[in-house]
């Protein structure tokens, strides 16, 4: 029997580092914000580490501090401490470091973990949150580490794979936090994804977000109140429809996968912003609910 | 007609761009549907890994790199396909190499497996490629594509150009140079640079990279011919871009991006796609009724409003760096009720896109 209620803090402080993962469109970025948000709520430390450059994140982040990592970057960095100063900037000005990541997939993920486990280790943070690659590319990134201790023999490299393999291990180290929207298709990549992670790469799933949930407005909102045709009649079937589709998926979602969820509002029509986020943020200050089981045979329903 | 139902009609290339998860793989496959019922031989083609097309249209089996027709009834014809990259690649090395040894000695390369498989561009370039190849197909009057969901929005344009980069490469020069003066791989190897680039990748992956590069000699020529072609079915006129945006706040910023970037390499956007738009439902009453339950209706009723207004703001200026016609340059899609993720599904997205609105 699941339980009837998780608290978010729970998994806030679980582990130091969280990487955060979803499809394109599924709203990643802003689950990362609220995030960060709502363990600086809790009274965490928290660093949010982007891996591309990005203005979007930043933006919503307020006061929240951030740090891009970017592969080319850490990819120097490690050269620079590799006894390869002399050579790498002509390494990578030269365009000769794209060649060496083709012949080596894997190498810049590598590098990239390897600086977040640095900060990991530095004990500085509470919770190093890290907006991920899309899901595509998360199962690469996070089996990178155990890729390269398969092909690569020797050296720094396979020195430098194994140190991130331990700490995406150790689930006291390193969750995933995947997201996904409360539709049919989303769900499916999700529990795709999920199974395929546990499947290749050896991490530990935290809880799933899915957001954007249809709730608000009175959970009981009855169409027939309203004269047929009238649009607040068409309005409120629209509403409800959409509502019972989220709370089905979200059950389907409980049955397909054994994780806690965690929901976000809708946040829809206006400009998303700090503040914005920091009043979504408010609503993972209380334990959260966990989809009944009874509600997933539901199904989705006919326009 | 409105713009989208004049490239329907008569493009031979429709290119389906925008970012991740915004609804283009459905697009395309509504696009392919209507130019199916106008009685062209429509073939779809999806980059997505995720196999979101195959869940649109409904195909048991999935779909493969073959096109694969689709039992709909219409006058013409709905071909579908899912690009894989590696095969396509594989296919362009075969076709290219002088004799089969030579294709044989590339296809068992590990360096190229890993250009195929991974490098960033290949599946773009491929995706370029295979829109070229079904072109050129008698089997079809129009190609519609479904680009992949990078983040850097004009990957898929650039693309044929990375291939030609990739041969025009440093290390690839110096790799070329010594076979041309009958130097050994191993005085290679022993370059300072390579040297270097050895001990951190380890001596056996590059002794791939540099078969690899010396199996190549002789090909970049051909493959940079394709790429040139490539390039100009895009940019001719019998290609159109469809950009495809939902109407929220973040991804109205990355499709702006796109557009500037269509903009300079100047290709023009034919149509703006809004998918998932907040459906309009009509007037808010005069007055807030006073019974709670018909003033529940009427506060539900009032966010949706506000949102779908919110929308249609938001949009505004993208419609503007379009410079789309405010009527006709856009297809506003309602959030439905449901998800679609059927025929049917599709059968009323593509009504919804062509089908004179009732209002």
């Amino acid at each position: 029997m699941p339980p009837k209620s998780v608290d978010p803090l729970h998994f806030l402080s679980a582990a130091r580092v969280a990487i955060v993962a979803g499809k394109g469109g599924v709203g990643k970025t802003t689950v990362t914000a609220v995030l960060a948000r709502a363990a600086v709520r809790r009274g965490l430390r928290v660093l949010v580490v982007e891996l591309d450059d990005r203005p979007a994140l930043r933006n919503l982040l307020g006061d929240v501090p951030s740090l891009t990592i970017t592969a080319a970057d850490a990819l120097a960095e490690y050269l620079d401490t590799h006894g390869l100063k002399r050579v790498s900037r002509r390494l990578i000005s030269s365009g000769v470091i794209d060649v060496v990541a083709t012949a080596a997939p894997g190498i810049d993920d590598i590098v990239v973990l390897g600086k977040i486990k640095q900060l990991e280790r530095s004990g500085e943070w509470d919770l190093i949150l890290v907006d991920g690659p899309a899901a595509g590319h998360a199962i690469t990134f996070l089996q990178a580490a155990p890729g390269m201790l398969a092909t690569v023999r020797g050296g720094p490299l396979r020195t430098q794979a194994a140190d991130v393999a331990a700490m995406l291990a150790d689930q006291r180290r390193a969750q995933v936090v995947l997201v996904t929207l409360p539709e049919t298709t989303p769900v499916n990549e999700l529990v795709e994804t999920a199974y395929a992670l546990e499947d290749r790469a050896q991490v530990h799933l935290g809880p799933v977000v899915v957001n954007a949930v249809d709730v608000g407005f009175g959970d009981d909102l009855d169409p027939a109140v309203a004269p047929p045709e009238s649009p607040m009649r068409a309005a409120a079937e629209f509403r409800n429809a959409r509502r019972e589709l989220h709370r089905g998926e979200c059950a389907r979602l409980g049955q397909d996968l054994a994780l806690a969820q965690l929901h976000l509002p809708v946040h829809a029509g206006t400009t998303l912003d700090a503040a914005a986020v920091e009043q979504l943020a408010t609503v993972w200050d209380e334990p959260q609910a966990q989809p009944d089981d009874d509600v997933a045979t539901a199904g989705t329903i006919e326009p | 007609m409105t713009a989208l139902a004049d490239s329907v009609a008569t493009a031979e290339v429709l290119v389906c761009c925008g970012t991740g998860g915004v609804g283009k793989t459905t697009t395309a496959a509504a696009l392919g549907l209507e130019a199916a019922r106008r009685g062209r031989r429509a073939v779809v083609v999806t980059i997505d890994p995720a196999k979101r097309l195959a869940d649109a249209l409904g195909v048991p089996g999935g779909l493969g790199n073959d096109p694969v027709r689709l039992p709909i009834e219409a006058d013409g014809e709905l071909w579908a396909l899912m690009l894989d990259s590696a095969s396509t690649f594989d296919g362009l090395v075969t076709r290219y190499a002088s004799s089969p040894q030579q294709a044989e000695r590339i296809l068992g390369n590990a360096f190229y497996r890993n250009v195929a498989g991974s490098f960033s561009g290949t599946q773009d370039y491929m995706a370029a490629e295979r829109l070229h190849a079904l072109h050129l197909d008698d089997r079809f009057d129009v190609v519609i594509v479904d680009t992949p969901p990078t983040r850097n929005a004009l990957d898929f344009l650039d693309a044929p150009g990375v291939i030609a980069r990739f041969l025009d490469h440093p290390l690839f020069k110096l790799l070329m140079l010594p076979t041309r003066r009958g130097l050994r791989v191993l005085n290679l190897a022993a370059q300072p640079i390579l040297r270097s680039i050895g001990k951190v990748v380890g001596g056996d992956v590059l002794a791939d990279a540099i078969a690899f590069f010396q199996a190549f000699d002789g090909m970049e020529t051909g493959f940079r011919r394709r790429a040139d072609d490539v390039l100009a079915l895009l940019r001719s006129d019998v290609t159109r871009f469809v950009l495809v945006a939902s109407p929220r706040g973040d991804t109205i910023e990355e499709a702006a991006f796109f557009a500037a970037r269509l903009r300079s390499a100047n290709l023009a956007v034919t149509t703006l796609v809004v998918n998932r738009a907040t459906p309009t439902f009509g007037e808010l009453p005069a007055q807030r009724p006073r019974r709670p339950d018909r003033a529940a209706l009427y506060d539900n009723l009032a966010d949706l409003v506000a949102a779908a207004a919110a929308e249609r703001h938001n949009l505004t200026g993208l419609l503007e760096d379009l410079a789309l016609d405010p009527v006709g340059g856009s297809v506003w899609v309602p959030l439905l009720p449901t998800d679609v993720h059927d025929l049917d599904g599709l059968a009323m997205i593509r009504s919804l896109l062509f089908d004179p609105s009732p209002v």
